[in-house]
Parts: C-alpha cells; sequence; structure tokens
C-alpha cells in the first residue's frame, strides 16, 4: 500500500471524521471565553463560599478539614456539570441546525457519537487540570502516581457522563428537556455522590441511592488518591466507574442511531 | 439523475408530502415552489436520507435513498434553510472539518477548499470567524461546504430567504456561476418567483404534499393565460397593453351621442381583426383627459411590433406579462397556508444571531 492509500483508507477516514467533530468541539470550546470562565466559576464558590462556610462549623470523624475533604466533590461535580451539561447542549444544536449539516454526511451516528463524547471529556478534563492547580493552594499536595489516578478517573467519569447527556438530550425534543436534565439527573449525581459528606454514618436508604450513583465510585477513588480517606477500594471504583461507563456508552450510541435527524 | 417513485410522508394523520413522482435530469436546475407547510422541505429531507419516507422511494445517481443511503449521502450536498456552518469557526475551518467528514482526500484537500471558497468569493476572509460574516457570506459559505465532495446533486433549501436583494442577486450569480462550472444538478426551494424564473430550467408547484403543476418557467405562464381565456377577462392574466392617444381633438371627440371618432373607431376595428387580441376595453380616466384602450393579448413580445404598425396616433404604451407570481396566485388561489410553519426556530434563529 503507498501512503495515500493508507491515508485514505475506510479506517483512517473514520478516524479523521471522529477527529474532525472533536476538533470542532475543541475549537468552540477555546473560543467561547465566557463558558470557560463561568463553568470554573461555580465549583470555585463551592470550593470556598460553602466549603469554608460548612467548613467553620462541622467536625468530620476523619482528621481532614471539611475544604479538603469537599475537594475531590468539587472535581467530580465540575465534571457532572460540565459534561452532562455538554452532552444536554445537543438539544440546542438540533434546534439550530447544526447537527443536520454533520448528519447528512456519510458518516456513521456511532463516529458523531465518539467524536461528541471526546470533545465533551477535553472539556471537563481541561477544567479538572485548573481545578488541580486551584488545589495546590488549599493545601492538596500531588504525586506523580496520584496525578496519573486523578486524570484517569477524570477520563472515564466524563466520558460516561458526556455519553449519557448525549443520550439523554439526543432523545428530547423542546429546550424544556433541558431543565428535566439538570433536576432529575445532574443535581441527583452531584447530591448522591457523597461529594460533600462522608459515606460512613449515612442511613440505609441514602447509602443504597449513593451506591447505585456512579459518581460515587470517582468521589471515592479521587479522594483515595489525594486524600488517603476512601470507603471502597481503589480497584473497585474503576471497576464500578468502567462497568458504567459501558452501560452509558451504549445507551448513548443506542439514542444516537435512533435519533431523528430532522 | 433523479427519480422520485411515490414517494409520501405521512406526519400523524397529515399528508405532508402525497405520492410524488419525478424524473431530474443530469445538469438541470429544478425549482420547487409551493406555500409554507406544502411539503418542499420535507421532500429534500427525504431526498437528503435525513427522513425516512412513509412510501415510495427515490434513485439519485442510482442510488436508492432507503437502501443505499450512505452512497446517497456521497453524492449530494445540501444547503439548509437557516444556515449550519459553526459560527466559531472560521470559513476554513468549516470546510476543512467537512472534507475530514466527506473523506475529501488528504492531498487534495487545502487545495479543494482553496478552490471553493474562490468559487464563492470568501477566500480574502477565509480566516474571519464565521460569527463576522454577513447573511449572504454565510449562505455562500454553506454553498462551498456542500460542494466540498464533488456531489453530483445539490439541494438548496430557501438559498436566499431572509437576504438582501443585493445579497440575493450576487447568490444567483454564484448559483448561476455554480450550475456551469460544477456541471450539478439542483432542486432548489423558494419563495420568490423571480428567484424561480431567473434560476430554474423547470418547476413544479407543490400543494398540499401534490406535485399540481410541473413545467418550464415560460411555459407555466402560459398555462396561466389559456387556463384563464373562457372570456373571463377579469381573471385574463395574460399580457395586457394600455395604448394611450395623443390627446387632440380630431380622436378624442366624441360627438352628441357619445360615439367615438371615426379614427378611433377604425383603430378598434383593426385591433378586433387580430386573431391574437382578445378584447378590447377603453378606457377614459376623466373628462378632456386622454383615451386609453385597454387591450388582451397573446404573445406580446411578437405582437406589439404589429399592432404599432397598423395603427397611428399612438402617444405612448404601457404592457405587463404576467409573472411567475401570478401563476403562483392561480395554483394556490383561495388556499392560504393553513398548516403550522414547523421551522419556526429555524426562522428565529436567523434572526437571532449576532
Amino acid at each position: 500500500m503507498t501512503l495515500n492509500q493508507i491515508l485514505n483508507s475506510k479506517f483512517i477516514n473514520n478516524f479523521l471524521s471522529v477527529y474532525a467533530i472533536w476538533l470542532r468541539e475543541f475549537k468552540v470550546y477555546l473560543r467561547e471565553r465566557s463558558r470557560l470562565v463561568g463553568s470554573l466559576f461555580t465549583p470555585l464558590l463551592w470550593l470556598f463560599i460553602v466549603g469554608s462556610g460548612i467548613g467553620s462549623s462541622t467536625t468530620l470523624s476523619i482528621d481532614v478539614n471539611y475544604q479538603k475533604f469537599i475537594f475531590p466533590g468539587i472535581i467530580s461535580m465540575s465534571i457532572i456539570f460540565t459534561s452532562v451539561f455538554y452532552g444536554a447542549y445537543i438539544i440546542w444544536d438540533r434546534k439550530f441546525d447544526f447537527l443536520k449539516s454533520v448528519m447528512v454526511a456519510p458518516i456513521s451516528r456511532e463516529t458523531i457519537f465518539i467524536g461528541k463524547t471526546l470533545g465533551g471529556m477535553t472539556n471537563s478534563l481541561i477544567q479538572v487540570f485548573m481545578l488541580l492547580i486551584i488545589g495546590l493552594f488549599i493545601g492538596i499536595e500531588y504525586s506523580v502516581i496520584s496525578i496519573l489516578q486523578i486524570m484517569f478517573v477524570a477520563v472515564i467519569l466524563s466520558f460516561l457522563l458526556t455519553a449519557l447527556g448525549l443520550g439523554l438530550g439526543s432523545r428530547m425534543h423542546s429546550l424544556e428537556g433541558f431543565q428535566m436534565i439538570v433536576t432529575f439527573v445532574v443535581f441527583p449525581l452531584f447530591f448522591l455522590s457523597g461529594a460533600l459528606y462522608p459515606l460512613d454514618n449515612l442511613p440505609d436508604w441514602l447509602l443504597f441511592l449513593t451506591f447505585i450513583d456512579p459518581a460515587t465510585y470517582a468521589v471515592d477513588a479521587l479522594r483515595n488518591s489525594t486524600l488517603g480517606i476512601a470507603t471502597y477500594s481503589f480497584g473497585f471504583d474503576l471497576l464500578l466507574l468502567f462497568c458504567s461507563a459501558i452501560i452509558t456508552t451504549l445507551f448513548g450510541m443506542l439514542s444516537f442511531r435512533k435519533m431523528r435527524a430532522v | 439523475m433523479i427519480n422520485i417513485k411515490n414517494l409520501t410522508k405521512k406526519f400523524d394523520k397529515i399528508r405532508a408530502v402525497d405520492n410524488v413522482s419525478l424524473n431530474i435530469q443530469e445538469g438541470e436546475v429544478f425549482g420547487l415552489l409551493g406555500q409554507n407547510g406544502a411539503g418542499k422541505t420535507t421532500i429534500i429531507h427525504m431526498l437528503a436520507t435525513l427522513l425516512k419516507p412513509t412510501s415510495g422511494t427515490a434513485l439519485i445517481n442510482g442510488y436508492d435513498i432507503i437502501k443505499n443511503a450512505s452512497k446517497v449521502r456521497k453524492n449530494i450536498g445540501i444547503v439548509f434553510q437557516a444556515p449550519s456552518s459553526d459560527d466559531m469557526l472560521t470559513g476554513f475551518e468549516n470546510l476543512k472539518i467537512h472534507s475530514y467528514l466527506y473523506g475529501v482526500p488528504s492531498e487534495l484537500r487545502v487545495k479543494r477548499i482553496n478552490e471553493l471558497l474562490k468559487l464563492v468569493g470568501l477566500y480574502e476572509r477565509k480566516d474571519d470567524i464565521v460569527k463576522k460574516y454577513s447573511g449572504g457570506m454565510r449562505r455562500r459559505l454553506e454553498i462551498g461546504r456542500g460542494l466540498i465532495h464533488k456531489p453530483k446533486v445539490m439541494f438548496l433549501d430557501e438559498p436566499t430567504l431572509g437576504l438582501d436583494p443585493n445579497s440575493r442577486k450576487s447568490m444567483w450569480e454564484y448559483i448561476q456561476k455554480l450550475v456551469k462550472e460544477e456541471k450539478i444538478t439542483i432542486i432548489l426551494t423558494t419563495h420568490y418567483m423571480e428567484e424561480a424564473d431567473t434560476l430554474c430550467d423547470r418547476i413544479g408547484f407543490i400543494n398540499k404534499g401534490k406535485i399540481i403543476a410541473i413545467d418550464t418557467p415560460q411555459q407555466l405562464k402560459l398555462m396561466v393565460k389559456n387556463n384563464n381565456n373562457n372570456n373571463n377577462t377579469d381573471k385574463y392574466i395574460g399580457d395586457i397593453i394600455g395604448l394611450h392617444f395623443k390627446v387632440t381633438e380630431e380622436i378624442n371627440s366624441q360627438d352628441n351621442n357619445n360615439n367615438n371618432s371615426p379614427i378611433l373607431t377604425k383603430n378598434i376595428e383593426i385591433l378586433k381583426s387580430f386573431k391574437f387580441v382578445k378584447k378590447v376595453e377603453q378606457k377614459r380616466e376623466s373628462e378632456n383627459k386622454d383615451l386609453v384602450l385597454i387591450l388582451y393579448v397573446d404573445n406580446i413580445n411578437y405582437n406589439l411590433p404589429i399592432i404599432l404598425k397598423s395603427i397611428d396616433n399612438v402617444e405612448y404604451i404601457e404592457f405587463s406579462q404576467p409573472t411567475l407570481d401570478d401563476v403562483f396566485y392561480t395554483f394556490t388561489k383561495g388556499r392560504i397556508a393553513e398548516e403550522p410553519e414547523g421551522g419556526f426556530m429555524e426562522r428565529y434563529a436567523q434572526y437571532d444571531k449576532k
């Protein structure tokens, strides 16, 4: 095969299509400064206002200050909000014809889905990176291993949740659907994840609910690698995250395949 | 190039497209005209494989839109009603992303993009973000984008909607250039009759999902005349001539019995003797004003010289020919668009963009 044949093969074309969709998302993200600033500001409010406020009158059973304790939770929160919003944003895309021009191209829905999911993942990871830097100022200590662990968890969680958001968004037909997703998906994912409280002394019903929230395992894993505090083992957390990611990816792909173009 | 066979689309109980069959030749520019909600866009969406027909199908360049959707997509380009380019990207980036999506060979990519940007007159602005483009420039970018993979067929869904007259004219020029240089088949929908008249080789009128008339713009105009020829000049939309005579005593005066002057009587007789003159009316706007003869004639382009040669004393003339607007009114008489306008957000999106 000549170089040109390789460059124009079907595999490379599929790869380039995914790359093209990702590239669009990435460039738009970098150019939408207001979105970038806005999405970073909310986690900071939580970390510094809620963290300091509640932290000043709360003593945890474990020996760590509250602000540090919720830091891994705030990283997860940032991923939850960014990823699910990003996915659900597809409702807008469809209203305004952007998506139609992609759906009429000779590429599969799966390709579009993967490209979009990677785009959402990238957005989340950039934010995680910035939050990690802010973590230095509240006294979080990192090692090379903990950074790698954090990024790994962030990759899986953001993929999982973008896929979920895209799957849900592609089934909605009105902008009110966006509000539904925020109320019934984003907030429960966040509040049940143990981002703001330890899982140790929870009543059974609440413990059960945290158990079925995939973000719980991300928070647990992140807390493990940043503070050395954990309810489950790191491996167990990863396993459950991984399984959830497979489920949401299948759900997302199926929804995309069924999605009406117009 | 395009064979549509019994294409039907039902939404709930409404037949948006009702058993449409149609053949379009290679290199033809075909116009789909009709009121809002008539089914134009639905037809285009089905042909572009974005919407599954309820029944029937179509072949594009020999590929079935249902069984061979992916092949069809490689053969078509489409410009949607509302601009769908990403306004946060530059013109060049928009085309580049689509060149990836359509698998344009790597060695041709940049060359092709630059060619197209030149074709649609955006080369100088290629590195500007699309947000800074005018409405007309955005549409042109979409056309360029739709051509990136050298499609055989191009769909233009109201390509000049919401553009000012100048941008519209220049858009027409680009479309005509496109037909000449790229030799592609075009289906376009429009609400502007002048546009259809200028650009289209053939026009299909759609009403309630059915094609009710299909022909060249010239033939359609004739059709309207013939439809209305049943001695009912009130509805006659054919060519009309108004002959204004010189204001002289000799011609204008009428005798006590309100009879015309001999000169005028003679002229009217001559006019009535022509076969192509369907009816002659005389009108005086007021006392002491000059007299006007109103003639309803066929084929004004050939017959006006004959008329002028055979009668004297004409001061000046007025005339009008039916336009496609008249054709449109005739076909849709009394049928004001009753269907809800589905694309509100699409239209809204256009005006909302900064």
